[in-house]
């Protein structure tokens, strides 16, 4: 474990320099700690795959007094407790019009399009932290029988709720953006809410499903909620 | 107070200090480029730091006041005019009902803020009125301003409105005025093109060859024209590690500087993501975020190293000498 600044507004702690359950515990310990009892001073923070990075305002702190703010929180931390994750289940309709990709990848891994959908919706996976885009999961836990690379060139626009895959990892635009993951299916679930509070429907430390639905199911359910 | 939207400009959108308490969720912090600009504008018309003003960029808009208003213009110098009458900025100026507010030529730095008193009335969008403009939302629909759009303002402040009509008094026949006095150079930030910045170094510092270190500190690097609100893309000496290393994504910040592996280094802006996972090799002192907020593309910008304390020490100095400047201000009547 080792604190260290970034900039002059923010101050990093690492756990480990690699991904691993116990160091996600560590970090959902801290930012559950952190979130219960913020020190004066504090602004935000924002748990990652190994680090935990805090906010503050160096007008009322310096960072040896954010520092040491931290340090017994982070001390106590070493003591493992056990942490219950919230299940999230995201319904999906795969391959068509909403996963394009869905053969491409059933084709590079020698796969039929059922067997890709089947291995995708039946694993659990584990939300490490949300970036990129508002409400965007870095899931962790996707079966390797069904990894494929990027696109070649990224596309211009990807449709909001797209699920798609790239090399071992699998996410959800929650909002239109440009990317060069393989789609293979769309949620008509909204992952970011900004009339909400908080925001996004998943956070780091969640437990995600993914549930095939069939086109009917994703355009009756886009009528019920929007 | 009502204002009418003749031309947007290049890019003029609404803006405050940013959305904060969200990033953990994915939500960009955004916000002014320039915050020691965009506060300033805010508090020479009287107003709470927080309100929403005008972010305006290189080719300023051209709007029309439908009441008498006071405004205050902050920042890059691009030469504002109502009615072709050249107005100052950093001071309180009335803009009697029917002036035409038009920008022109840009002469020093390339944002400034319109701060309008009252603050730009647009609905509070996860604790912020600044526009998120790749979620389309915040500030005025989401997007930057547009042909036609009428903008809406809060109650202006009592000293707002004493401050207005002493202005009115003097005004005569003419439809703008600016109040006589301005603010001391001292507390602000050294505007100037192709600007030295100070940075302290980033976490991945060691992670670089020790001739890429050198050339960071030594060498000219050219703000890219793929340059923008999010982050500042630059070209120079290439930026190479000593030896092939990944970085696992984690959060960074506003004047985090960053290298992909082609070695151009990015700095991060206002409307930067969350996270990232590129080295970083350095960190803009946030007390030079405003000078570089002002670069344009095509500008040179070298880089010096301090040390963590000094830049937090210049923070507690600014804002000192911020928090006189706005006591000042309130006695001024």
């Amino acid at each position: 474990m080792n604190m260290n600044p970034l900039g002059d507004s923010a101050i990093m702690i690492r756990f480990d320099d690699n991904i691993t359950f116990e160091t996600h515990q560590k970090v959902m310990i801290l930012a559950a700690r952190l979130q219960e009892r913020p020190f004066p001073g504090m602004i935000e923070f924002v748990p990652a795959f190994t680090t935990v990075t805090i906010y503050y305002n160096p007008i009322h702190l310096t960072y040896q007094e954010a520092y040491a703010a931290l340090e017994p929180m982070v001390a106590e931390l070493e003591v493992s407790s056990e942490r219950t994750s919230r299940i999230v289940e995201i319904p999906v309709c795969y391959g068509g019009k909403f996963g394009p990709d869905l053969d491409f990848v059933a084709t590079h891994n020698r796969l039929t399009t059922d067997e890709v959908i089947q291995i995708h919706s039946e694993a659990e996976y584990l939300v490490y932290m949300i970036g990129f885009a508002p409400g965007f999961p870095y899931l962790g836990g996707m079966s390797e029988r069904i990894k494929a690379p990027r696109r070649s060139s990224p596309q211009l626009t990807i449709p909001m709720g797209s699920v798609g895959i790239a090399a071992q990892q699998t996410g959800v635009y929650p909002i239109e953006t440009p990317g060069g993951w393989q789609l293979i299916g769309r949620t008509p679930e909204a992952l970011f809410r900004p009339h909400e509070s908080p925001p996004s429907l998943l956070h780091a430390g969640d437990r995600v499903r993914f549930r095939p639905i069939s086109p009917e199911e994703y355009h009756q359910w886009k009528g019920v909620t929007s | 107070m009502t204002i009418k939207v003749i031309r947007p400009g290049l890019l003029t959108s609404v803006q405050d200090l940013g959305r904060y308490g969200m990033q953990k969720d994915g939500v960009i912090v955004g916000g002014a480029m320039d915050l020691f600009a965009f506060r300033l504008a805010n508090i020479l018309v009287g107003n709470q730091e927080e309100k929403a003003a005008l972010e305006i960029m290189m080719l300023g808009p051209q709007l029309e006041f439908l009441e008498n208003t006071l405004i205050a213009i902050c920042g890059g110098q691009l030469s504002p005019s109502v009615d072709g009458q050249p107005i100052p900025e950093w001071r309180p100026v009335l803009i009697k009902k029917g002036g035409i507010l038009s920008f022109g030529a840009m002469k020093t730095g390339c944002r400034a803020y319109i701060a309008i008193t009252g603050g730009i009335d647009v609905p509070e969008v996860m604790g912020s009125r600044s526009t998120y403009l790749r979620a389309e939302m915040g500030g005025f629909q989401g997007r930057s301003l547009q042909e036609g759009d009428v903008l809406l303002t809060g109650s202006p402040s009592k000293w707002a409105i004493r401050t207005l009509h002493r202005l009115v008094g003097n005004s005569g026949s003419s439809l703008v005025a600016a109040s006589k006095w301005t603010i001391s150079q001292s507390v602000m930030p050294i505007y100037r093109n192709n600007p030295v910045i100070r940075v302290i170094r980033g976490g991945e510092f060691q992670w670089f060859s020790a001739k890429s270190r050198e050339q960071f500190f030594k060498t000219d690097f050219w703000v890219t024209p793929q340059s923008d609100r999010m982050g500042y893309r630059l070209n120079g000496s290439e930026l190479k590690l000593s030896e092939q290393n990944e970085l696992i994504s984690t959060a960074v910040t506003a004047g985090t500087v960053q290298v992909p592996a082609d070695g151009n280094p990015i700095v991060l802006m206002a409307d930067r993501q969350t996270t990232g996972g590129y080295p970083k090799i350095a960190q803009v002192a946030t007390i030079d975020l405003p000078i570089l907020a002002q670069v344009k593309p095509g500008e040179i910008v070298r880089f010096h190293e301090i040390q963590l304390e000094e830049a937090q020490e210049l923070l507690r100095v600014r804002e000192w000498g911020i928090q006189l400047l706005k006591q000042g201000v309130q006695l001024k009547d």
